[in-house]
């Protein structure tokens, strides 16, 4: 279970003459589930479309699965399923020809087996009878396990989700945790998330690094719970307490 | 997806009346589709006898492996017997069995929010010309490496793309004809008429509107009509963030996207030109048989007056418009910003946009024209 599958180093982010965050370095391993934490505006949302490539860092590099994110594009795509903040569901498809999409492009799947492929996935994110729905037609937390299920399509080992829950209840939302938690275990797959939920960040991450706005970059990393307890440092406490205070 | 996908292999045996089908190797993303048909073949066709799945063998399997497995069970209708599953697809199995049984969708509520669009005002007129470049470049490369993706054309797409541009675009390409038709007919005869040439409208009418009018006019309809309607759509998959989706899947938006939309251009609107040219001139000889000219006469003259080059040319220039619409309204749902506005200017952009370039190439045509002596 020690096996490196994120490898991030130095990165940083410009725009202009502003900084987002500098040397931002951490190592994600197989099976965990790995939070990139912060406030608004701290840069979690750029340093994740770094880490899958579509944003060139400003400064250092990712390697994922032992390749260069930038120069390998093609294949580390193959290994990682993304599930963007909003769903980013093609409005044009029912969910089910969402999760199709993928499959019909990179497997050589006959027909009738993507449909089945594609029903299983949506079976395994509790969407089995709302295949048949268009985008618009289903709830916000709906339209998020739609999305983890495309992002499954190809079942990939390393699954990256964008502010899984933002937007939703309480109950939807603690649903979605055990629902990342399920695929985990079933699934073996490494789960890169970025959030700010707190309820979230405690029921599912095992690790974590929390960048802050001030100090343009990490300020503390590790396991979330043994920060809240432990940590000294009086922003990393006001993060990890702001609901128990 | 693994480092070293072992091939997956398929053993069909049968002994006693027990079919057995044995699965090696690894059943994952890649490597089930070949295996598909076959497996579910073989457990169809067991139908009625006693059917032992075997996977001792099996290294590693999926959900789509999984998937495989339940179509299996599925196709051979009776009770299935899994032997020497490893735990961990045995798990898997099991986990998929069971929501694929269950299922119940949970509901909350959608609030998504989107950040408020904030554009800097740079010098654009550079930077447009050098991006306009960019993607010109980039559709032809898209072009080039259509053979290797020939996965990606989705011709159900085309075949939407082309009834939008084309078969819905022909009652409105038949209308603004015939109104065409009517008016130059009808304003070109009065003059003439002082000179007692109004028979000459036949060979005005019929060489403007098939040179020049038609395609033009075919242009204005398809950039207000599809391109802006293009760069609707692609604008809202960007602000959606499907485009990134596209992306990260691998899935070229050039390919997906533009090049359908352009070849669907392309298709509609030879049918645009000669409609708008024969509805024009049917309102041409309705006004020429008001003045008293039979329709016969006006036909002759229409014969006499216009080479097969007039109509041809019209239609090539109709084409070379419609790709120019086309690309002209999906660069412009591509470089849709962010926020609520900015689909709808992109679609703006996409019009004009779509209007002055194809009377800028069409000024270009008739350059090149006169020098070829065409």
């Amino acid at each position: 279970m020690s096996e490196t599958v994120i490898r991030a180093r130095g990165l940083a982010q410009r725009f202009g003459a502003r900084e987002v965050f500098h040397d931002v370095g951490f190592e994600v391993r197989a099976g965990e589930i790995f939070a990139i934490l912060g406030g608004s505006g701290a840069g979690k949302s750029v340093l994740m479309r770094q880490l899958i490539g579509l944003r060139p860092p400003s400064a250092g590099s990712v390697e994922i699965m032992g390749r260069d994110v930038m120069q390998e594009r093609a294949a580390v795509r193959r290994a990682i399923g993304v599930m963007f903040q909003s769903g980013a569901l093609f409005g044009s498809m029912t969910l089910l020809e969402n999760v199709m999409l993928p499959l019909e492009v990179f497997t050589g799947l006959p027909p009738e087996a993507r449909v089945a492929v594609a029903r299983v996935k949506l079976a395994l994110v509790g969407l089995a009878e709302a295949a048949d729905r268009m985008p618009a037609e289903v709830s916000g937390g709906m339209a998020r396990r739609a999305a983890i299920a495309r992002a499954l399509a190809l079942d990939p080992p390393l699954l990256f989700l964008d502010e899984p829950s933002a937007g939703l209840d309480p109950i939807t939302s603690a649903g979605l945790d055990q629902l990342i938690l399920e695929l985990r275990k079933d699934l073996g797959a490494t789960v890169v998330v970025v959030t700010h939920e707190l309820p979230s960040i405690f029921t599912i991450a095992d690790r974590c690094i929390l960048l802050d706005h001030a100090a343009r970059g990490v300020i503390a990393s590790g396991d979330p719970r043994r920060l809240r307890e432990e940590s000294t440092d009086p922003t990393v406490r006001a993060f990890f307490r702001r609901e128990a205070a | 997806m693994g480092a070293d996908p072992a091939p997956a292999r398929l053993g069909v045996t049968e002994a006693d009346g027990t079919v057995t089908i044995t699965l090696r190797g690894g059943l994952d993303a890649t490597s089930t589709g070949a295996l598909w048909r076959p497996t579910v073949r073989a457990a169809a066709a067991a139908g009625g006898r006693p059917l032992v799945l075997d996977l001792a063998a099996l290294s590693h399997c999926d959900t789509t492996g999984a998937a495989l497995l339940l179509a299996t069970e599925a196709a051979h209708g009776g009770p299935v017997a899994v032997h020497g599953a490893p735990t961990s697809v045995a798990a898997l199995l099991a986990r998929v069995r069971s929501a694929a049984m269950a299922g119940a969708p949970e509901t909350g509520p959608a609030t998504v929010a989107e950040p408020l669009a904030r554009r800097p005002m740079p010098a654009r007129l550079l930077a447009g010309a050098a991006e306009g470049l960019a993607f010109l470049g980039e559709a032809l490369f898209a072009l080039f490496g259509l053979p290797a993706r020939r996965r990606m054309i989705r011709l159900g797409d085309l075949a939407r793309f082309t009834d939008q541009a084309g078969v819905q675009g022909l009652p409105l390409a038949l209308l603004l004809g015939g109104l065409l038709g009517l008016i130059l007919a009808f304003q070109s005869a009065i003059p003439m008429r002082r000179f007692g040439a109004d028979i000459f409208v036949a060979d005005l009418v019929s060489i403007a509107l098939l040179r020049e009018l038609g395609p033009l006019v075919a242009a204005v309809i398809l950039a207000g009509r599809t391109g802006s309607a293009e760069a609707a759509e692609i604008g809202t998959m960007k602000v959606n963030e499907e485009l990134d989706a596209l992306a990260t899947m691998g899935l070229d938006p050039m390919t997906l996207l533009v090049l359908p939309r352009i070849a669907a251009a392309m298709i509609a609107m030879p049918v645009l030109v000669l409609a708008l040219d024969l509805a024009g001139l049917a309102g041409m000889t309705v006004v020429m048989a008001a003045f008293g000219f039979p329709p016969a006469l006006v036909l002759a003259r229409v014969v006499a007056a216009v080479r097969p080059g007039d109509l041809l040319g019209g239609v090539f220039h109709g084409i070379c418009f419609g790709a120019l619409v086309a690309a002209i309204g999906c660069r412009a749902g591509l470089a849709t910003g962010v926020g609520p506005r900015a689909v709808g200017l992109a679609a703006t952009r996409a019009v004009v946009g779509g209007i002055v370039g194809t009377i800028v190439l069409d000024g270009l045509f008739a350059v090149f024209n006169y020098r070829l002596g065409l």
